[in-house]
């Protein structure tokens, strides 16, 4: 950095999305840091201008204009800050702007090791787009045509059972040096490789491939025939793919020159900023950053930490996908209105060929927040999969889970133990209303017993992590007074029962001693005001057959903190959470809990 | 802001093309730097090993293995079709034989006296790479290809599936706005790239498969046509494998929507061409958008587009195209972009763009991000 942390005053940051550039100004007023304003333009990494530099210049652009100041002279930061028409102090940015993660898999037989493989590539979030085996029928020359066509952005090689045979890895790993692949986004880093195979064959390999490639070699995945070991694979293509793709993109080479300290992958720091409210308040956390192709979910239960990359996941490059893995039924029954399913499959793909534009109608608003609600909730199924414990700690499947496809791991998300449910991204940060951002992190998370619902004001806790690298004071000041936005509390028993029969009742102190007693019937959502700032004692008691964490029937007391919505009474039913089945009452319920959270300003009619 | 910037596909009538052209494996390059090449001409070639074939010579006729030699009708680099001969026992003073045929074609590699075998080793399988298009070598890849140029137009599509293939250009549609359906396909069709306007029905793909056609271009298909296609449903678009025996690029987006005009008279003005096209989509960072080449000949590089960035600002007079609904695909002229964010029925505050539509004249106002800028 050209100047000392305690003279910056001036912080210009930017996060490099897949589809859109945001830039923030932080500025020291009064003695405190805080955010002055944002600028966005589309993420610049297509044709005609690929490079990611154009975007954040036009990101800069937006903000010079909205604060009528000058950061840029030509293609040049006026760095440091001059006086208060012109400069800033420092530049920093974060990027993901690489977008999905799409794979390769290799084994020696395509029922066995390549199956398992493919169950670690899907399992750490990526798309596979080939499976190679030595058995699959195709010419060597048919394999390394396809090997470069799909310019995979990174290859797990597997193969063999640990001491055994070396010769066909060995073979897979010349047909993929004979490919030599190119990473698709340009030549500035070489092709990571995972190898994760027979053990005794990992020096042939290293042969091969060590030169050409970015290869790691990890545990087997396949280490007996009887056993499969897919974490350390799935946790090493996580790591990978965070440090090696994701913030890689066209002029990425360019960015680095420009910024004050290293570029940071936004998963990174956004899980900064999550372990750092973990941290400071002592709680257990799960927040969710929907993007525009991958959805990241980060948790911390029991003072561990976890994060995964949802890389197929997210708004616009993949919404597609997500479309093509909850499945029509499962995003149309969010919508309170019927949709020609021609009509809802091209504007999905519209929407992925043009991924920078926004719903204009009401309607449009409603289905994009339903792809939401299934991208986060399957995000947050791979998330609850993979956060089976501390790194390294190897999990074994037998042939038996492996068949069956149960993960016999057990998941450290407990629901009934989170404290804070955190949301960011786009589609959260600016959803028109907070209440609708509420909403839809009740419905993909579907949140147990007592648990506080905050968003990231405008999408910024990218920048804010980064910044935390630098200036952590600038940092924690700016992420108190302007980022996290509380929404309120969600009281939400476990267990299912019959539409309008007793669920729970709700008696709540606020601290003017002011008190309200209210019983909730099972299948509603009920608001009790409790502003920003203000939290209220609680005492929540669950009729029989329902358990707020304590066991069916008993009453829990607690602290429940306000929100832009209040405190909100959720008795939908959990495990199971079912809408209903019929059409028309679906509609009913879903109008139903619309105007009880005054989601959007058209209810009843959306024609 | 007085201009915004969108970003848009490449539609050039005259530019440089450079296609490299690479085999998957080591081997010949067939043309030299600077020569002329056609589309069909194969610039570089190898050949894939053929696989090994082991015969147990001396268990099929019962002999020793010291003798083999004795009674093969083959040595060694001799070629052989499936089920001739390739060694003969007699007895009985030559009454009856036994002979052992090759189990394939292929060459005797060698002849063991130690163990009685006798490798055969299948043809090989011969890798070719063709020019693609029609230009001239501009680069020689050793062992591996070549850099093929040209001048001529080039049409980026937005989406597309199947791979390369080439045919003369047939203007199907009469106007960029009509539906390509099966009744406008016939055989005279078979191995040309045909144009329709702007949908492209499931009927009329099913056609074009029936008459050979190589190729389809039209401006918009339906998601369910597409999966219907296919067979599954696309996730993630990554294209180009596809072996449907026609390759299809899309140069608009999904659903009934116009080709854009000067896409349209484009290709109108080059029917009867020689084009070359290819489906192959990655959208995703590091883009790959399906295109269409149709080369020119007599032209120099000094007659070439230039883009220039001015292109890519959106101003007061810009026509536009709408990209989302409500008027989904319509064109527009700019009026006016206003400074300030306003809200809009989602209740979101935007930036917008004013426009004027240019079917009905209505002005209105939109998200300056559900707009893109095109040239009439």
């Amino acid at each position: 950095m050209h100047i000392p942390k305690e003279k910056i005053t001036s912080i210009l940051a930017t996060d490099c999305g897949s589809t859109t550039t945001k830039a923030i100004l932080i500025e020291k007023v009064d003695g405190v840091f805080r955010l002055v304003k944002r600028g966005e333009a589309p993420t610049t990494v297509e044709a005609p201008i690929e490079d990611v530099t154009q975007g954040v210049f036009n990101a800069i652009t937006e903000l010079e204009e909205l604060v009528n100041r000058k950061f840029l002279d030509g293609k040049e930061l006026i760095k440091p800050k001059k006086n208060d028409k012109n400069g800033i102090d420092i530049y920093i940015s974060t990027s993901s702007a690489g977008g999905g993660l799409q794979m390769m898999v290799a084994g020696v037989v395509k029922s066995m090791t390549g199956e398992s493989a493919q169950r670690a590539a899907l399992g750490a979030g990526a798309i596979v787009m080939d499976v190679i085996a030595t058995n699959d029928g195709r010419l060597p020359h048919e394999e390394i045509e396809r090997i470069r066509h799909l310019r995979p952005d990174m290859i797990l090689l597997a193969g063999g059972i640990d001491g055994g045979t070396t010769e066909h890895v060995a073979k897979l790993a010349e047909l993929i040096a004979a490919a030599d692949p190119k990473p698709r986004l340009g030549i500035s880093y070489k092709l990571p490789i995972v190898y994760v195979g027979n053990n005794k064959a990992a020096d042939l390999v290293k042969e091969r491939l060590g030169e050409k490639t970015a290869l790691d070699i990890t545990d087997n995945l396949r280490p007996t025939l009887e056993t499969e070991n897919l974490m350390p694979a799935r946790h090493k293509i996580q790591a990978l793919f965070l440090h090696h793709v994701m913030q890689q993109a066209p002029g990425y080479n360019k960015l680095m020159k420009m910024t004050d300290v290293d570029i940071m992958p936004t998963p990174g720091a956004v899980g900064d900023i999550m372990q750092l409210i973990a941290k400071q308040k002592g709680i257990q956390v799960v927040g969710a950053d929907i993007g525009g192709a991958t959805t990241d979910v980060f948790s911390v239960f029991q003072g561990i930490y976890n994060k995964t990359v949802s890389a197929n996941y997210g708004m616009s490059y993949s919404i597609s996908n997500v479309f093509v893995d909850a499945g029509l039924d499962n995003i149309m029954r969010w919508v309170p209105f019927t949709m020609d399913e021609r009509d809802l499959r091209n504007r999905i793909k519209n929407k992925m060929i043009r991924p920078t534009t926004i719903p204009y109608l009401l309607k449009e608003l409603i289905v994009e927040q339903a792809v939401a609600r299934e991208a986060l909730r399957l995000s947050f199924d791979q998330h609850k999969a993979l956060a089976v414990g501390l790194k390294g700690v190897q999990k074994e499947r037998t042939i038996g889970d492996a068949l069956s496809q149960v993960d016999s791991s057990e998941s450290l998300v407990n629901l009934l133990g989170l404290n804070m449910l955190i949301g960011s991204g786009g589609v959260l940060s600016h959803a028109p209303r907070r209440q609708q951002t509420a909403m839809m992190l009740m419905d993909s998370f579907l949140p147990e017993g007592i648990t506080q619902l905050t968003v990231d004001s405008i999408f910024m806790m990218p920048q804010l992590g980064v910044l935390a690298k630098v200036h952590p004071e600038a940092a924690i000041q700016v992420f108190e007074k302007d980022c996290l936005v509380y929404l309120g509390t969600c009281i939400a028993p476990i267990g299912t029962g019959k539409e309008g029969k007793p669920c729970i009742n709700v008696k709540l102190k606020k601290s003017n001693g002011h008190e309200v007693d209210v019983d909730v019937p099972f299948g509603q959502i009920h608001i009790m005001a409790l502003p920003v700032g203000e939290s209220a004692e609680v005492t929540v008691t669950p009729v029989r057959g329902f358990d707020m964490g304590e066991g069916s029937a008993a009453r829990v007391s607690g602290t429940v903190h306000g929100g832009t919505t209040g405190v909100i009474i959720d008795t939908r039913g959990r495990r199971p959470f079912e809408l209903p089945k019929d059409n028309a009452k679906r509609v009913e319920k879903l109008l139903e809990w619309i105007k009880a959270m005054d989601l959007y300003p058209k209810y009843p009619k959306f024609e | 802001m007085a201009n915004a910037y969108t970003p848009g596909l490449k539609v050039s009538e005259k530019t440089v093309i450079a296609k490299e052209r690479r085999l998957p494996l080591m081997g010949d390059v067939l043309v030299k730097k600077g020569s002329r090449v056609k589309y069909s001409e194969i610039v570089a070639k190898t050949e894939l090993p053929g696989n090994v074939e082991l015969i147990n010579v001396v268990n099929r006729l019962s002999i020793d293995p010291k003798e083999i030699r004795d009674f093969m009708l083959k040595k060694e680099g001799d070629k052989v079709r499936k089920g001739e001969a390739i060694a003969q026992s007699s007895s009985f003073f030559g009454m009856f034989t036994t002979a052992c045929p090759a189990p394939c074609e292929g060459t005797i590699e060698s002849i063991s006296c130690a163990t009685g075998q006798v490798v055969l080793r299948q043809n090989p399988t011969p890798v070719e790479v063709a020019a693609y298009i029609d230009g001239i070598v501009d680069e020689i890849l050793p062992k591996e290809g070549i850099v093929v140029k040209t001048i001529g137009t080039y049409i980026q599509g937005i989406f597309g599936v199947g791979g390369e293939t080439v045919g003369e250009l047939c203007m199907v549609a009469s106007g960029s706005s009509m539906i390509l359906d099966e009744k406008h396909i016939n055989d005279s069709h078979k191995a040309k790239i045909i144009v329709g306007g702007a949908l492209v029905t499931a009927a009329a793909i099913k056609k074009a498969q029936a008459c050979k056609v190589a190729g389809i271009i039209a401006g918009g298909i339906d998601d369910e046509t597409l999966k219907n296609f296919l067979g599954y449903d696309l996730g993630v678009a990554i294209t180009g494998n596809e072996n449907k025996g026609i390759t299809i690029v899309i140069t608009e987006g999904f659903g009934n929507i116009n080709m854009a005009g000067k896409t349209f008279e484009l290709l109108k003005a080059n029917a009867g061409k020689l084009t070359s096209i290819n489906g192959a989509t990655q959208i995703r960072a590091g883009v790959i958008r399906p295109e269409i080449i149709i080369p020119k000949e007599n032209t120099n590089e000094k007659d070439i587009d230039m883009q220039v960035e001015s292109n890519l600002l959106m101003d007061a007079g810009s026509t536009i195209r709408i990209i989302r609904v409500p008027h989904f695909g319509e064109i527009a002229t700019v009026v006016s972009l206003p400074s300030e964010p306003r809200q809009i029925e989602t209740e979101a505050k935007v930036r917008v763009v004013e426009v004027k539509l240019e079917s009905s004249g209505e002005t209105f106002v939109l998200p300056r991000a559900n707009v893109e800028l095109i040239e009439k």
